[in-house]
């Protein structure tokens, strides 16, 4: 069984972004990359389905020479390949979807993970496209997983609380946080990932839909008000809730 | 989701291979996730948090430098160091617990012992199976390890010993002690299992520093030590100091580590903490104790890196690594004790962990070497006079 999982090179969430000078792309300068946060999720299970079932876990990235460092630590995690799908240029979500179709359709994979979300431009779509481009199941948001056969039962999250649902084999499996507790890249895990290959290509074409036209920073927190410090502030507290904040 | 981003004031990050990056991501974020949350109770209640031993284990920090063949994870000492800094961002007992096991127990039976001595240990060692100590310090003789009184007799099939060891890191819980003893005046390794008759290794009660740490004493009476725990390429007082260099160079990297955690903790305070009208960090006292740590931790991160170099080279000098060791771990003292000012009286709380760190940072200075003693060892190298006999 080939299992496949994609993922993204994203910002630190820690990093202060700073708007490049064309207005809409983010100056890289001083920002530290890193794997999105739940494609770690998603490598982790990938992970445990290879340990459940047997077979073998790739790893996808598309991007740029970067990219590999998240790669890296998915193959020091454990995964046993990784493709670099290489592309200087800012795709929007369709033309990364197409891309890793492509490659996901070369590996033969049936089971393929993503995080539910990607932490920098969070449209949160990727893994849903790619499963239509592939004409596979899918199932967002996901926090629990078990694969029986031919058979795939995930829990989801939705508003308030939890679906269970079924579906089949082949299928994209979006991660939510509480999936699994992602394990540590171990030291001899790291030394063996310097052993795995990383295999490059040039990304599969694509056309984009969406086109970026300018980014802007949120405007600045308005600094807070301090009514009172005891009981009598209440009152005035109250009116201000729900007069000015309109939030009661 | 957000991670531990440290200071790293000159690019640093360049020079570390993306080998280097992922042990140390993966150490950090280890010791963000287990340590820190628990290590204040501990600290607190003088307990060693034994449970994370499997975890060390499993992450490979338990015989770091030593080949794969004997199940260590063969690794260059720069990444021996970036793990010592990460542990030490927990706990300074956490740092001292892998640094014991890597550089006092690991190395000595892997320099100094026989081929069976390596398989025997090495394996059960690096997977947590087994806990080991190293005994040279004994109640009279700190700094001149050379008068030690404990001594071992040869008789039939082995060795009597006799004699008795202080402030021992994790001696209560060893499986294994490398014991240096007197045999025909030289000093000899001896590698003591706990179990053997007349050896006991009392804990050591009352610290003010290192709570998360076990102390022990090691008392040996008439312990009788089979001929084959011997370390045989152990010979005069060199051997226990060639161990000592390479915990003290563990050491050196570790300090940087409580540094680090010191200077984000009093950062981000002196940041939201507002006095008259505006945050104290944008006074000038409070910067220029700022300025003063991140200099210090700068100086210290570069120090250590070609400190590094030159160990992988096998061109480093024992002075080299005690000038480290040295300047380090003082600065590092000095850097706790100033964020406890800057915190004010909130610093003097266990919400932050600035006190444990220069609590932690008073042994630190005085073990594995004093600070007097690197000064005298320097001042020896650069003028060819001893100011000690």
């Amino acid at each position: 069984m080939k299992i496949a999982v994609c993922v993204s090179h994203v910002p630190d969430t820690a990093t202060k972004v700073i708007i490049g000078s064309d207005g809409k792309s983010i100056d890289p300068s001083g920002v530290t990359y890193v794997v999105n946060p739940y494609d770690e999720f998603a490598i982790e299970e990938a992970l445990k389905t290879k340990e459940q079932l047997g077979g073998e876990v790739v790893v996808i990235s598309l991007g740029t020479d970067a990219n590999k460092e998240s790669i890296r630590k998915a193959l020091a995690m454990g995964a046993d390949s990784g493709v670099l799908l290489k592309d200087e240029n800012q795709r929007d979500s369709f033309g990364v979807a197409k891309a890793l179709a492509e490659e996901i359709k070369n590996q033969g994979a049936e089971i393929v993970f993503f995080g539910k979300q990607s932490v920098d431009y969070d449209n949160s779509i990727t893994g849903q496209l790619t499963a239509e481009l592939l004409g596979y199941n899918c199932v967002t948001v996901v926090v629990d997983l078990k694969i029986d056969g031919n058979k795939v039962i995930a829990e989801r999250e939705i508003e308030g609380g939890r679906e269970v649902v079924e579906t089949s084999l082949p299928v994209v499996i979006t991660a939510q946080k509480g999936l699994n507790e992602p394990r540590y890249a171990s030291l001899k895990g790291i030394m063996a990932a310097k052993r795995k290959t990383i295999e490059e290509k040039e990304a599969a074409p694509a056309e984009n839909y969406v086109e970026i036209l300018r980014m802007k920073k949120p405007a600045p927190k308005q600094p807070g008000k301090i009514l009172g410090s005891d009981a009598s502030a209440v009152p005035e507290l109250i009116r201000l809730l729900r007069e000015e904040a309109k939030v009661i | 989701m957000e991670k531990f981003k440290s200071l790293d004031y000159y690019n640093i990050e360049e020079l570390l291979s993306e080998e280097e990056k992922l042990v140390r991501d993966s150490i950090r974020e280890f010791v963000s996730n287990e340590v820190l949350p628990i290590i204040e109770k501990h600290y607190r209640e003088g307990t060693f948090p034994l449970h994370l031993i499997p975890k060390l284990a499993e992450l490979g920090v338990l015989g770091i430098t030593l080949p794969e063949k004997y199940g260590c994870s063969e690794m260059n000492n720069v990444i021996y160091g970036l793990v010592m800094q990460e542990l030490e961002r927990g706990d300074s007992g956490l740092r001292s617990f892998v640094s014991v096991q890597n550089s006092l127990v690991m190395y000595p039976i892997y320099t100094f012992g026989s081929e069976e001595q390596r398989l025997k240990w090495l394996h059960k060692l690096s997977s947590g199976e087994k806990i080991g100590c190293f005994g040279l310090t004994e109640p009279d003789y700190g700094s001149n390890p050379a008068g030690m009184v404990t001594k071992a007799e040869k008789v039939d099939g082995g060795y009597v010993l006799n004699g008795a060891k202080m402030w021992i890191t994790n001696g209560s819980i060893a499986d294994v002690a490398v014991v240096w003893a007197k045999l025909d005046g030289v000093i000899r390794g001896f590698l003591v299992e706990k179990g053997f008759k007349g050896f006991s290794a009392p804990e050591m009660k009352g610290k003010h520093s290192l709570r998360a740490s076990i102390t022990s004493e090691l008392i040996f009476q008439d312990v009788f030590v089979p001929e084959e725990n011997l370390l045989p390429g152990s010979n005069g007082l060199k051997s226990p100091l060639k161990c000592l260099n390479q915990a003290r160079y563990s050491i050196a990297w570790g300090v940087v580590g409580s540094m680090l955690a010191v200077y984000h903790t009093v950062l981000d305070y002196a940041k939201s903490r507002i006095q008259f009208s505006k945050p104290i960090a944008g006074y000038q006292l409070i910067q220029d104790k700022l300025v003063y740590m991140v200099t210090e931790i700068t100086k210290a991160q570069l120090l250590n890196l070609q400190l590094a170099k030159l160990k992988d080279a096998g061109k480093v000098k024992h002075t080299q690594i005690s000038l480290a060791k040295r300047n380090n771990v003082e600065k590092a003292l000095e850097i706790a004790r100033m964020g406890r000012e800057i915190l004010g009286a909130n610093g003097i709380l266990d919400e932050y962990p600035v006190m444990r760190h220069a609590n932690n940072l008073e042994s630190v200075k005085t073990y594995e070497g004093t600070h007097e003693m690197h000064t005298l060892i320097i001042g020896e190298d650069i003028t060819g006079i001893s100011a000690f006999d």
